[in-house]
């Protein structure tokens, strides 16, 4: 029996599974596909929000400002992509001061840091490409980017290494009360467990209502984004949000951590919990919207396109904490945007929760810091000379558009809960996210995996599942 | 009579090309912009033939596979006679271009040959 | 740091042809870099034949084209080095390079020569919406995995863009045992060649849509089929024309992309319609003693004419390196493609400096039967050459002599420019 399982590897159950590894428990994450980071924590704005959003007093405003400020610290222990750039709501015409003002507001009773209003003309003067008309913007200093796979991916190594085992594949069916927990049967095999952390994303209502009466609901929330090549990763140097609406915080305008531009995203309530797929109507809002904010968007340079699915709870709010009739089973829902910049402030407030209920006592043998895969350009030129020498495998670059060596993708599959799969690769190197999409080194990589995991190119997946890239051989059905 | 509707592929003009035909035998080529069109038509209605190209399985080489062509011209019925004669055939490094890969496939009289050079790993 | 008097990017096609010519011209410290594990570039996994026609006067595949030079190389002993990728090229012609057995170096070359070939336009520079599954793959990879590794990347197929690639995987796709269910083309018209449609389709009765698009994709882990539908003129799908095809792959042959980031890094400038750079008729680019040839200046539809092209490149950086060019940037006239026209090779000719020939390329923007291509020398028209038809798949050229241009030494714009009859 498990003290606790964890249902979800996303950015949340990756947070709670690091901070509950700091403590003397027996605990486990679940995830349903062959990854961590492949859900709504792999496809968003990437953004590490100031704060200023979520209403005063609310558990999300003070999340997300908390996490905002322990993000860089985590981001030095656990060795992922983190830059506070700052970020710019602009309004256009003299109406809509007062909107930003409010905001201006809230985000002072939310405690964000160095808020200031601009003028427009203040706004041009740091963004030159900001739309012409811009009248006014509130600048947000703390506000950041960060590479969401990077965050994922650090905090769950960090867990895996300090104890907390990972079930890929594994996907939760039904839930049964047991004497003193629960029964989670899946797929694979039944668990046990005496508490469990719901951080299941758009599913975290099936699980909560397989336990409680007091039934919650998840809406899946479309977002539709464009990403541009690193070609035009200058365009703007901060974020860039027009005023945030009903359904969000709107379209912004982005630079990635890796130096891409990012255009994104739209908000569009739907039903189907796996419904991914971008849309005609979609893409073209985005264009549209982004367009608005910024000028002369080189939309030439668009590589790829994608969609996330944000896990709106009615409520608009978090929901963290033990259910009030199911004893045991904690909440990790609803945990839309500023999910990714509260996710460190989240996944403390998880562990602390369970400490408390089950008394748990810290490890002296905690791994507070974790290594990133290594990246050879970090180095000077005398020790990259001395790597390669060491290990050729970092002179040979398979990705030519990333510049990703072998050695990058060797590191990629045999470190702890290592790639399995073409995304798995490239969302820890970034290998094949470049302007040709893996167009050139997919036959690589597989080539590659094939090696290193001792199976066959035929057996390799775009990620996991029936998502093979090749199917047979040449001639095999003449 | 017979009617064969062609496009020509002797420049990028594409003529629809008609030919009439009876008993087997050519009566009338229209629909052709130049002399090239009727030589192509010609020949495509009586005898229409193909170079076929694919790859075998190369065992102890640097490379996996290795391209193939027919030596020659085949008919163009028997394309998929030639694919099939190469079926589960594995040639052995070294390869040179120009090495017989499969002797007069399909009854074709034409031989298979390899259109690049594996070297022994 | 070692010293080369011509470092050529490259070990495709173009790359090997430039090498060979630079030889041939007389000078000996040439190296070949190339990122791949072989030489001979994208014609390893071209199978198909056809190549060859005019270098050759006869029909090769890819592999035997590309083996003629490598051969040439290696009797010239020309130097080169495989899985070798090609970091940096600064302005003062500094190349840093990368391998497993040198690690990280850098060489000072007199010369360079851009020949980096192309990529494929992925499916995100469409737009084209849906899910992700695997399944989807660009031609050109396809095409690697089915001849180079022997792997089938799927059974029932669709292919988008009637581009060369495209109609040579619909081929070797169903030759392989695989369903081709059709082709796909945005455009009204085929990019591909005549023969390819014939030879490649009609042959096996795959159907070609023209006028049509891919509008959706469904699937979540493996493609399970896409939604194809009807376009009007300015491409827009048209509502009501969709029809669902059931496939395991869709394969996008939907144009080339010139690989200029080294180019752009190091500070040529480029052409917004060829995305390649600018150059004058040495095939030089704004650098001073950095050319260009082959599918990194253009996309070329034949590679007899990459290795023309890159030929010429070769000889004119032996002139470069020898210091035998005359003038220096004197005289430059403008060549100015116009009336469906989209742009020449070169874009500046210097007459002192040009070979007595000088073969000038060029595309048009559409297709136009029964048309002139009119050559004027500012005001005048000099040539006047009837055509059946051109189209924007078949690369056109036009030769200009040194004797013709020093017969107007005032002469500031040639232009060339599709008339109708």
């Amino acid at each position: 029996m498990y003290d606790v399982i964890i249902i979800g590897g996303g950015v949340s159950g990756a947070a709670a599974a690091r901070e509950l590894s700091r403590y003397q428990v027996r605990a486990c994450v679940l995830e349903k596909e062959e990854d961590i980071c492949c859900g709504t924590s792999k496809a968003n704005s990437a953004i590490v929000h100031a704060g200023y959003d979520a209403a005063p007093g609310s558990l999300m405003a003070r999340l997300n400002v908390k996490g905002n400020e322990m993000m860089e610290q985590l981001s030095k222990d656990l060795d992922f992509p983190f830059q506070r750039i700052g970020s710019l709501v602009i309004c256009l015409n003299e109406e809509d001061v007062p909107k930003l003002r409010e905001l201006y507001e809230k985000g002072q009773k939310n405690g964000v840091k160095g808020l200031r209003i601009l003028s427009g003309e203040e706004a041009k003067a740091m963004e030159p490409n900001l739309n012409d008309q811009v009248y006014a913007a509130l600048y947000a200093p703390t506000a950041g980017i960060v590479c969401p796979f990077g965050l994922n991916i650090a905090l769950a190594e960090n867990a895996y290494e300090n104890g907390i085992e990972f079930h890929f594949r594994t996907e939760v069916e039904d839930i049964v009360k047991i004497d003193g927990g629960y029964a989670l049967h899946t797929n694979k095999r039944t668990f046990r467990t005496r508490y469990i952390v719901n951080a299941a994303g758009v599913y975290a209502d099936r699980f909560h209502n397989m336990v409680s009466q007091k039934k919650i609901h998840i809406t899946p929330r479309k977002g539709e984004y464009c990403l541009l090549d690193k070609s035009a990763g200058q365009h703007v140097s901060r974020t860039i949000f027009s005023l945030p609406t009903k359904y969000g915080k709107g379209v912004l305008v982005t630079p990635t951590v890796h130096g891409n531009l990012l255009l994104g995203p739209t908000a569009n309530d739907i039903e189907n919990k796996d419904g991914t797929n971008t849309t005609r109507e979609g893409l073209d809002e985005v264009i549209k919207k982004a367009g608005q904010s910024v000028k002369d968007l080189p939309m030439r340079q668009v590589i790829t396109s994608f969609a996330g699915l944000r896990a709106h709870e009615d409520g608009s709010e978090f929901i963290i904490g033990e259910v009030e009739d199911a004893e045991g089973f904690i909440d990790c829902a609803g945990i839309e945007s500023p999910g990714l910049t509260s996710c460190p402030a989240v996944g403390e407030m998880v562990a602390q929760i369970l400490k408390e209920n089950m008394g748990l006592q810290e490890k002296e043998e905690f791994i507070s810091t974790r290594k990133g895969i290594l990246d050879p350009n970090s180095l000077s030129k005398e020790e990259h000379a001395e790597l390669i020498k060491r290990e050729p495998a970092y002179g040979n670059i398979i990705c030519r558009c990333e510049m990703i060596t072998e050695g990058e993708i060797l590191d990629a599959i045999h470190r702890p809960l290592g790639a399995k799969s073409l995304d798995g690769v490239k969302r820890r190197t970034r290998a094949g996210m470049g302007r040709c999409q893996s167009g050139f080194c997919s036959p690589r990589i597989m080539e590659i995996l094939a090696r290193e995991l001792g199976t066959s190119m035929s057996d390799i997946t775009k990620s996991g599942g029936d998502s093979r890239i090749v199917v047979g051989t040449n001639k095999d059905r003449l | 009579m017979d009617i064969r509707q062609l496009t020509c592929i002797s420049c990028p003009m594409g003529c629809p090309i008609t030919v009439e035909m009876e008993d087997g035998q050519i009566i009338n080529v229209t629909g052709n912009t130049c002399k090239r069109g009727e030589v192509y038509a010609r020949k495509e209605v009586t005898s229409p033939t193909r170079i076929v190209t694919s790859t075998v399985k190369v065992k102890g080489g640097t490379a996996d596979m290795v391209s193939v062509k027919t030596k020659e011209d085949i008919p163009k019925d028997k394309i998929f006679d030639c694919i099939r004669a190469l079926k589960g055939i594995e040639a052995e490094a070294p390869v040179q271009i120009g090495d017989v890969i499969l002797k007069d496939a399909a009854g074709t009289g034409v031989d298979i040959v390899a259109t690049r050079n594996v070297e022994r790993a | 740091m070692k010293n080369y008097d011509i470092v050529i990017i490259g070990g495709g096609p173009a790359g090997l042809a430039a090498a060979v010519s630079a030889k041939q011209n007389g000078i000996d410290r040439i190296l070949i870099l190339e990122r791949d594990r072989e030489l001979g570039g994208i014609l390893n996994q071209c199978i198909h034949n056809g190549f060859g026609l005019h270098t050759f006067q006869e029909e090769l595949t890819g592999p035997e084209y590309a083996q003629r030079f490598i051969d040439q190389v290696l009797d010239l002993g020309i130097e080169y080095r495989l899985n070798t990728m090609v970091m940096d090229i600064s302005h003062e012609k500094v190349v840093t390079a990368m391998n497993r057995e040198e690690g990280l170096f850098e060489i000072q070359a007199k010369a360079v020569i851009l020949s980096m070939g192309c990529r494929e336009r992925s499916r995100g520079a469409l737009n084209i919406p849906g899910y992700r599954p695997a399944g989807i793959f660009s031609a050109g990879t396809a095409q690697r995995l089915v001849n180079m590794e022997g792997l089938m990347p799927g059974r029932e197929i669709v292919i988008l863009g009637s581009g060369d690639i495209g109609l040579i995987m619909a081929r070797r796709m169903t030759l392989e045992g695989a369903k081709v269910k059709v082709v796909a083309e945005l455009m009204p018209y085929s990019g591909g060649l005549k023969r390819n449609i014939v030879q490649c389709l009609d042959d096996y009765g795959i159907p070609l849509k023209l006028s049509h698009t891919v509008v959706d994709i469904k699937g979540k882990e493996r493609l399970e089929g896409v939604t194809l539908a009807e376009v009007d003129q300015n491409g827009t799908p048209v509502p009501g024309t969709e029809e669902e095809y059931s496939c395991d792959t869709l394969l996008l042959s939907v144009g080339l992309i010139p690989e200029n980031e080294l180019s752009r890094g190091m500070g040529v400038e480029m052409s917004k319609v060829t995305s390649g750079p600018i150059v004058n008729e040495s095939l030089e680019t704004n650098i001073e003693g950095v050319f260009a040839c082959g599918n990194v200046l253009h996309v070329h539809d034949l590679v007899d004419f990459v290795s023309e092209e890159a030929a010429a490149a070769g000889k004119n950086a032996v002139s470069y390196v020898k210091g035998e060019r005359s003038g220096g940037r004197g005289r430059k006239i403008l060549m100015n493609p116009s009336g469906g026209v989209r742009y020449t090779v070169p874009s500046f000719i210097d007459p002192s400096r040009m070979e007595d020939q000088l073969t000038v390329r060029f595309r048009v923007g559409a297709v136009m039967k029964n048309c002139y291509v009119s050559v004027y020398f500012d005001e005048e028209r000099v040539i006047r050459r009837r055509r059946q038809i051109v189209a924007p798949g078949e690369m056109e050229e036009i030769r200009l002599t040194k004797a013709q241009l020093f017969e107007y030494p005032d002469l500031k714009t040639i232009t060339v420019k599709i008339e109708e009859a």
